[in-house]
């Protein structure tokens, strides 16, 4: 396999997820550009069914590392399993979809092989030889082109959304399954997982809101939340935060859009002072119509903007809720 | 307990950045710098675990001299004394060469937990805490939001994705990558300023620590840094604001159709 790529991936409840299809889309034009093939590898206890879910996709091979230690995940696990497949393989790079379990282990993973980890890229491109990935800095105010140093095998993560589900190439046969044994202990497994839990029940859907008013840092203060609630009560929408709002306890936490809180897709959302970092953007982008008002110009939320009002939100939207009035009732 | 919290100063959130001439990073004369955030938050867990079951906070931070800074910051709202890595050869490190660098510091002190914010503000690798974990061999988890500690274990809640959470028991010594919000945390009192000021500091170089230029190496380049290429097709409004929010309603109305 040595200069090959190989696609890790994950499921939830028994079902491939969607981040791992964008890995396997990401790991197919990577194994397209640089004239090599692609397997890839899942994770688990009793896994067939996941591996063939897998093997409908066009991979030359699905590596299924079998083990009752893998039925759930622990950064431990992984991390040890993954490494001996690695360190056997010698692939030449390891794509991953950026998750929330990819940040847990993969850094350690890389630490444990001696080897790097590029994580949460939005694209890459070949120059000559080399091979660039674009990754974002000081939240997404700056992009990085970034390479690798050192020697293969490489691990790198892309940000969700980045490669499309719908672009995963199938397979004209199903890939052939291998197992491969990892050499697990439990006495070398230290986290013990509990069972994954949602708080209280959520008190406000935003899910099914047809319009959103969000609000950031960029209201400055909680008595401030009044002007944006008088504009989403203008609007007929609910009123939603990033998450420092949250955090600072302005507003309820089941009122949080980003990866965190809830995704949404209202036809009208409107960004009040919120910069937009990469984490809020994955909860909205899905809006039809989005709204920025800002006053930095370079604020990222501008980029998934339709209309942008470089202004202090504090002057624009009394105006804006008296003509939004006008309208309403005319 | 013994508990250290690595913290690092970053560009303030509200600071104008400009790109070096290289073009390789940010110009970090004329802007100012504070905590990065998470850590913020790391640190308030530190001081909170140390109130309620005794012990030490120290305050690791790997930086130049203006991150002396952070520490008394740091110093100001509780903690007890802080190790300061800082040697021209700790400029411009990858995550794994902080990891490691902190690691030197760190192993020396034998702590019962390492905490760190979940990543910094300016690379945003999210990386560096986790490493250290593997490079101390301690256990891990991140993205915490609660902390229960009952002497050699501890319980703590680990954010996932869509609202979910997840509790997750391991053994101390362990590191922790917190995420922000999982505390309110405190403002430094003026007692605790003036007693930072007789809080030891300690200054490891590189040779303080036995690293070689070859544990330090980048394992990763940054080749270029650039203003994002804007991909949408964003209408900017202009003009006064009682004009912007008429032109505003007007396209809401008749070009999207969403009022």
């Amino acid at each position: 396999m040595s200069n090959d790529i190989l696609i890790f991936a994950e499921h939830q409840a028994g079902r491939v997820t969607r981040p791992t299809w964008e890995a396997v889309a990401a790991g197919q034009s990577l194994a397209a550009d640089l004239g090599t093939t692609v397997s890839a590898v899942i994770l688990g206890s009793k896994v067939e069914a996941l591996a063939s879910e897998l093997a409908a996709a066009d991979l030359t091979e699905v590596v299924s590392v079998d083990s009752p230690l893998l039925a759930d995940y622990t950064p431990d696990g992984y991390t040890l399993a993954l490494r001996d497949l690695i360190v056997q393989r010698q692939p030449r790079f390891v794509v991953f979809s950026h998750t929330y379990l990819v940040r847990d282990f993969v850094p350690k993973l890389g630490a444990a092989l001696d080897r790097n980890f590029i994580g949460d890229c939005l694209s890459y491109r070949r120059e000559g030889g080399r091979l660039i990935f674009v990754r974002q800095l000081f939240q997404g105010k700056f992009s990085a082109d970034v390479e690798f140093a050192g020697d293969a095998p490489y691990l790198v993560s892309f940000q969700a959304a980045s490669f499309r589900e719908d672009s995963v190439r199938r397979g004209a046969t199903p890939a052939k399954v291998t197992a491969f044994a990892a050499t697990l202990s439990p006495e070398n497994i230290r986290q013990k997982p509990g069972e994954r839990f949602r708080e209280a029940k959520q008190a406000v859907d935003l899910t099914q809101a047809e319009i959103i008013v969000a609000v950031g840092r960029g209201i400055k203060k909680p008595e401030n939340l009044d002007l944006a609630r008088k504009l989403a009560e203008a609007l007929g929408g609910e009123l939603g935060a990033s998450r420092p709002i949250c955090d600072s306890g302005w507003l309820p936490m089941d009122r949080q859009i980003g990866s965190s809180g809830q995704t949404v897709a209202p036809k009208l959302y409107v960004a009040l002072g919120v910069s937009g970092a990469i984490q809020h953007q994955v909860g909205m982008k899905g809006s039809r119509t989005v709204v920025a008002i800002n006053k930095d110009k370079e604020a990222p939320i501008f980029e998934v903007a339709t209309y942008g009002i470089v202004g202090d939100l504090f002057e624009l939207v009394p105006p804006l809720i008296e003509e939004i009035k006008k309208v309403r009732a005319g | 307990m013994k508990i250290i919290v690595c913290l690092k100063q970053v560009p303030a959130r509200d600071a104008i950045l400009r790109l070096n001439p290289a073009g390789t990073w940010v110009q970090e004369t004329d802007i100012s710098f504070e905590v990065n955030e998470p850590d913020i938050y790391a640190l308030e867990e530190a001081l909170r675990l140390k109130e309620k079951h005794g012990g030490e906070v120290v305050v690791a931070t790997l930086g130049p001299a203006r991150a002396q800074q952070a520490i008394k910051e740091a110093l100001a709202k509780g903690a007890d004394r802080a190790l300061h890595l800082d040697d021209p050869a700790f400029l411009s490190l990858d995550a794994s060469g902080v990891a490691r660098a902190l690691s030197r510091a760190i192993q020396k002190e034998n702590p019962d937990l390492i905490v760190t914010g979940l990543q910094s503000d300016d690379f945003g690798f999210a990386q560096t805490g986790v490493i250290l974990a593997e490079i101390l061999g301690l256990p891990h988890s991140t993205i915490i939001m609660e902390i229960q500690v009952t002497d050699k274990t501890m319980k703590v809640k680990r954010e996932l994705e869509a609202g979910f959470f997840q509790w997750i028991e391991m053994p101390l010594p362990a590191l922790l990558t917190v995420q922000s919000g999982i505390n309110k945390p405190r403002y430094a009192t003026l007692k605790g300023i003036m007693a930072a000021k007789n809080k030891p500091i300690q200054r490891l170089s590189a040779a303080d620590l036995g690293l070689q230029a070859q544990d330090l190496a980048p394992r990763q380049k940054i080749a270029k840094v650039y203003v994002p290429v804007k991909k949408a097709h964003t209408e900017y409004l202009e003009g006064g604001a009682k004009d912007v929010a008429a032109k505003l309603v007007d396209k809401l109305k008749n070009e999207a159709r969403v009022l």
